[in-house]
């Protein structure tokens, strides 16, 4: 029922975060603010782009394959991010009931299970050629799997509730368990991969990072950042459109329903 | 209250006998799984006895799911669930009586059981009454996560598949102690008390937090 603004009456001096936060100021300053956060994104990554490719030198170990991290740490990033953003919006959903954390909370799920999958998929073409094979059972890809795999659950979850705001607080309390539950299964994994492999092969290729190579993966994982806060607005953007739509097509139905209800004589079943 | 808990117990372990459904039915379902393993892995009976614990474990964790999503749905469904809420004791308390009911029904023969199908995988007896320890020990954090998600799915008519989605991946802590309390009682070189400790560690944390977020994922279903 975003929009609607029943829930929303505003209070006589509103703070600048309850201004922010209304649904229709919020449709308006993410409306003037994303294509130049879009704009800032793409020139961001085509800066970030050119370090990655023309600046930075190749691994002495790795060669050229080592390119696919300027990608692969911040689309892991990522994937974190987005998780503990939707962690907040749960409580905000919850504790408020706020409908735009409702918003961003849906929004953020799929653009971070699309970053933690990217996350693995460049690993695993990252790790044939150094490990020879496209995956192994080490702790952070089997944190980064399941991760992944409690993303999908979450989509799963929100799908399959067709209320909006029934399906927010479902998704919110399991989003809140998942995040009590992820350090739990970091450490356990962790646990399980030292007991099951020698941890030799699995070092990267050195233990500090050049700064000729940091400098570019920063700028990546700032062009990262950007580019997955304009996606989240755009999809916040979209979702409360999608939810005005649903709560006009519901009264339209009813205001049709309520005229057929006046035309059909007395003596005919009413129509449910 | 301690009176309410026991009555809400006492009903479940009542109607779970007189259907006569999960209970035995999941210890089928168990031994179903155990004798597939063999099949699919050929008859090596060293390889059995190695991977045995595994096996146990990964068909506990299996039958746990088998009538988790009736937990709540059918209680929901003919709007005892309501009469339980307007009890005037808290929802936690009914979720922890329901829960530790279906523990009772589902999670205790299974662990009751294991060493009996242990037999089935050459385990030696050390091995067996590890694996039974850390079943007893750990399947009641299997019940308290799969909970949550059946608390979640109450009102989706076909939430079984989406229940099994949303509570495996939280239940894998469980199962690596588990199987790694059990392997170490076999022999290697950490110490048995170690896992299970942790796994009686994860197991109090589940009862908590599964009891909370079941009993607010109830409250806010309406």
């Amino acid at each position: 029922m975003s929009g609607s603004g029943s829930t929303m009456t505003p209070s006589p001096s509103p703070s600048l975060w309850t201004r922010l936060s209304n649904p229709s100021h919020f449709m308006r300053w993410s409306g003037a603010l994303t294509p130049w956060l879009a704009a800032l994104s793409a020139l961001v990554l085509a800066a970030g782009l050119y370090l990655a490719w023309f600046v930075a030198p190749p691994d002495y170990q790795q060669g050229e394959t080592v390119r696919i991290m300027f990608i692969h740490v911040p689309a892991a990033w990522l994937g974190v991010f987005f998780y503990a953003s939707m962690s907040l919006s749960a409580v905000g959903s919850l504790v408020w009931r706020h409908p735009l954390a409702d918003v961003a909370q849906r929004a953020a799920a799929p653009i971070g299970a699309a970053f933690t999958l990217i996350c693995l998929v460049t690993g695993s073409l990252w790790g044939k050629p150094m490990w020879g094979t496209y995956w192994v059972w080490d702790a952070r890809l089997t944190s980064m799997l399941l991760l992944f795999l409690i993303y999908c659950g979450l989509i799963a979850l929100w799908r399959a509730i067709e209320e909006p705001n029934r399906a927010a607080r479902a998704v919110s309390i399991l989003t809140l368990v998942g995040a009590v539950n992820l350090p739990i299964i970091k450490f356990s994994v962790n646990w399980w991969s030292t007991l099951h492999q020698p941890a030799s092969i699995l070092r990267m290729g050195g233990p500090t990072i050049d700064p000729s190579m940091l400098y570019p993966l920063l700028v990546m994982i700032a062009a990262a950042t950007l580019g997955g806060i304009t996606l989240h607005l755009y999809a916040m953007r979209t979702e409360v459109m999608r939810r005005r739509v649903r709560t006009l097509t519901i009264r339209e139905a009813e205001r049709l329903d309520a005229g057929r209800a006046q035309t059909v004589p007395a003596a005919l079943p009413q129509p449910l | 209250m301690i009176g309410v808990f026991a009555a809400l117990v006492a009903r479940d372990l009542a109607l779970a006998t007189r259907i006569g459904g999960s209970g035995a039915l999941s210890l089928v379902f168990f031994l179903m799984i155990v004798a597939l393993v063999p099949f699919a892995l050929g008859p090596d009976l060293n390889l059995l006895a190695r991977i045995g614990p595994a096996i146990l474990w990964l068909a506990a964790v299996l039958a746990t799911l088998i009538g988790l999503d009736r937990l709540f749905q059918a209680d929901a469904e003919d709007g005892s669930l309501d009469l339980m809420g307007a009890a005037p004791v808290p929802l936690e308390i009914v979720v922890l009586a329901k829960v530790t009911a279906h523990w009772l029904t589902t999670g205790l023969p299974l662990a009751l059981a294991a060493p009996l199908f242990g037999l089935l995988v050459a385990l030696d007896g050390a091995g067996m009454g590890a694996t039974a320890l850390t079943l007893l020990a750990g399947t009641p954090a299997l019940t308290f996560i799969g909970a949550v998600g059946a608390a979640l799915t109450a009102s989706i008519r076909r939430g079984g598949l989406i229940l099994a989605v949303l509570v495996l991946p939280l239940m894998v802590p469980t199962l690596i102690f588990g199987v790694s309390a059990a392997q170490a009682a076999l022999g290697g070189t950490v110490p048995f008390a170690t896992p299970l400790s942790i796994l009686a560690g994860l197991t109090l944390i589940a009862a908590v937090v599964g009891t909370l977020a079941a009993a607010a994922a109830l409250r806010w279903s309406e």
